[in-house]
């Protein structure tokens, strides 16, 4: 498998996406803005302004950016957990978020059992999830307390286990948000190089990372956001040069 | 967001997150069947008597009926055998509560999922639905061996009567938890509402006592009586106690005891409540676009 093939894998076209924020929420204070004649109850935020970019298969991107630019919001709409309210994003293939890993993991249930519930939430089949089942467990280094719950394990063993099943989803399209904290330094090198290796496979990754050397060495591009706005779009080195005001 | 005026995407591209109805999940059968079963693990989580305790809470509740209103109000002398009449009552109105209760709570109590991954929101519901069903069937259960010990024996009829009343109660119970989980996300006082409404259901549908008490009380012809009739519940109830109470009753005492035309009640509380639920679905579906940034 070669890596681009000049086809796009997500396109983002013009898109906005705001936030409103209702203050609004009992009666009484409902009451008490009508009697002083102030009927708005609604604040609006724009995290995304005009948002257009194209990402190729098999590219890996960075999106970069400091907190409350906006990055989560755009990963967010690529995964279609939020809606954009204006433009709209397109996807080729499947589609795994690593947006918060564990975010379907139940404390009460084994370890076991939450491979085989997380795994159907990514979009795996059962028969998938069988196949790979033995590679999840291996790779997450807890074969000996898979059928203990989960509440008992330490929060490494929790982490390693989420994203173990995280990355054996095999999609076409990878987000991921913030996951390469994930572990001890022998643990976070397999992510790595697990990550490496999708690339290798030709699979579009895009990833978001507070790590700037450790993004700028993995990705072949980088787009910076400030404030909702792509201002950069280039090799992830000069992006990261110019957010430490280095060019 | 209007969809017509967005650009065409190149071909083989797809929105992702597109919110799609009730009969998209038929592909997330799945899925589905492992959220009920982590319901189930869950709920009975640490419990010594586990799923024994769908037997225990109709039970009790069946014995503080059948004492207070049968023995000291002396409804069972009326509606022999009136234990079959609470119980068939009992088990329809419980499966309605359930699923409605849960229902309600399954979006918002299933926030930090909503918030990070897409899925198809009405699997929460759904699920509710099937929850409430595995603690149905045993119940069921009981009440037939009940009914067969009182002299109860089924009748073609009283089995339409029956699966057109579990029908009946499945689907309006969805489209109403489909359309309560939808407000609850912005407003949590759709639950308190909704714990009102459970309150009131078993008091407001023949359960309890016979619906010519609700007849002679308002009149046939008031608009009251003809509220009271309308309320898919209480038809609901009708039809369990046609299939299940009905043949089991002497024939001086089950005349004029159900409401009349209770079929073609049954077949028409369906079909409205069929539109309901697919109201229920199309709010839902349109409300879940802004569930994760509500929540």
């Amino acid at each position: 498998m070669g890596s681009a093939t000049g086809r796009e894998a997500i396109v983002v076209d013009a898109l906005v996406k705001r936030f409103r924020f209702r203050h609004v929420h009992s009666l009484k204070e409902t009451v008490a803005r009508w009697v002083r004649g102030r009927s708005e109850n609604v604040d609006e935020f724009t995290a995304l302004k005009d948002v257009s970019l194209t990402i190729a298969e098999g590219e890996t991107v960075a999106l970069l950016g400091f907190n409350g630019s906006g990055k989560s919001t755009l990963l967010k709409c690529i995964s279609g957990v939020l809606t954009p309210d204006e433009g709209q994003v397109g996807v080729r293939g499947r589609i795994a978020g690593l947006i918060e890993v564990g975010a379907g993991f139940h404390p009460d249930l084994t370890g076991r059992e939450n491979v085989y519930l997380n795994g159907a939430i990514l979009g795996m089949t059962e028969a998938e999830i069988e196949e790979r089942f033995e590679a999840i467990v291996a790779f997450s280094e807890i074969e000996e307390f898979i059928d203990q719950e989960v509440k008992f394990y330490s929060s490494g063993m929790f982490l390693r286990l989420a994203f173990a099943v995280a990355v054996h989803t095999d999609p076409d399209v990878f987000l991921v948000d913030e996951i390469l904290a994930v572990g001890d330094e022998p643990f976070q090198r397999k992510c790595l190089d697990r990550i490496r290796s999708l690339r290798a496979e030709g699979k579009t990754l895009v990833i978001v990372s507070h790590d700037l050397n450790m993004v700028a060495d993995l990705c072949d591009r980088g787009i910076l956001l400030e404030h909702g706005v792509v201002v950069m779009d280039d090799e992830p080195h000069a992006v990261v040069r110019r957010m430490r005001g280095e060019a | 967001m209007t969809d017509a005026a967005l650009r065409p995407l190149p071909e083989g591209m797809e929105r992702p997150g597109v919110a799609r109805g009730l009969l998209s999940l038929v592909r997330d059968r799945y899925l589905l069947t492992l959220l009920v079963r982590k319901e189930l693990r869950v709920r009975y989580q640490a419990s010594v008597l586990g799923l024994a305790w769908s037997y225990v809470k109709p039970g009790a509740q069946f014995a503080v009926f059948y004492f207070v209103m049968g023995q000291f109000l002396n409804l069972s002398r009326s509606l022999p055998p009136y234990a079959i009449f609470l119980f068939s009552g009992i088990v329809v109105i419980n499966l309605f509560s359930e699923i409605l209760g849960n229902a309600t709570r399954s979006v918002v109590g299933n926030g930090a999922l909503v918030r990070k991954i897409f899925l198809p929101r009405q699997l929460f519901p759904l699920s509710s639905v099937l929850v409430a069903l595995v603690h149905f069937l045993p119940q069921l259960v009981i009440l037939v061996v009940g009914a067969l010990i009182s002299g109860w024996r089924p009748d073609l009829l009283g089995v339409v009567a029956g699966v057109l009343g579990i029908a009946l109660t499945l689907v309006f119970a969805l489209g109403l938890g489909l359309l309560f989980a939808a407000i609850n996300v912005a407003y949590r006082d759709t639950e308190n509402t909704v714990d009102l409404i459970l309150m009131v259901a078993v008091w407001f549908s023949p359960v309890l006592y016979n619906i010519a008490l609700v007849r002679d009380h308002f009149g046939a012809d008031s608009w009251l009586t003809w509220l009271y009739q309308a309320n898919p519940l209480t038809i609901a109830v009708e039809l369990f106690h046609r299939a299940f109470w009905w043949n089991a009753a002497e024939p001086g005492i089950r005349d004029g005891a159900l409401v009349d035309h209770v079929m073609t009640r049954g077949v028409i509380a369906l079909a409205v409540s069929v539109v309901l639920l697919w109201v229920g679905d199309r709010v839902f579906t349109r409300m879940s676009r802004t569930f994760a940034q509500e929540l």
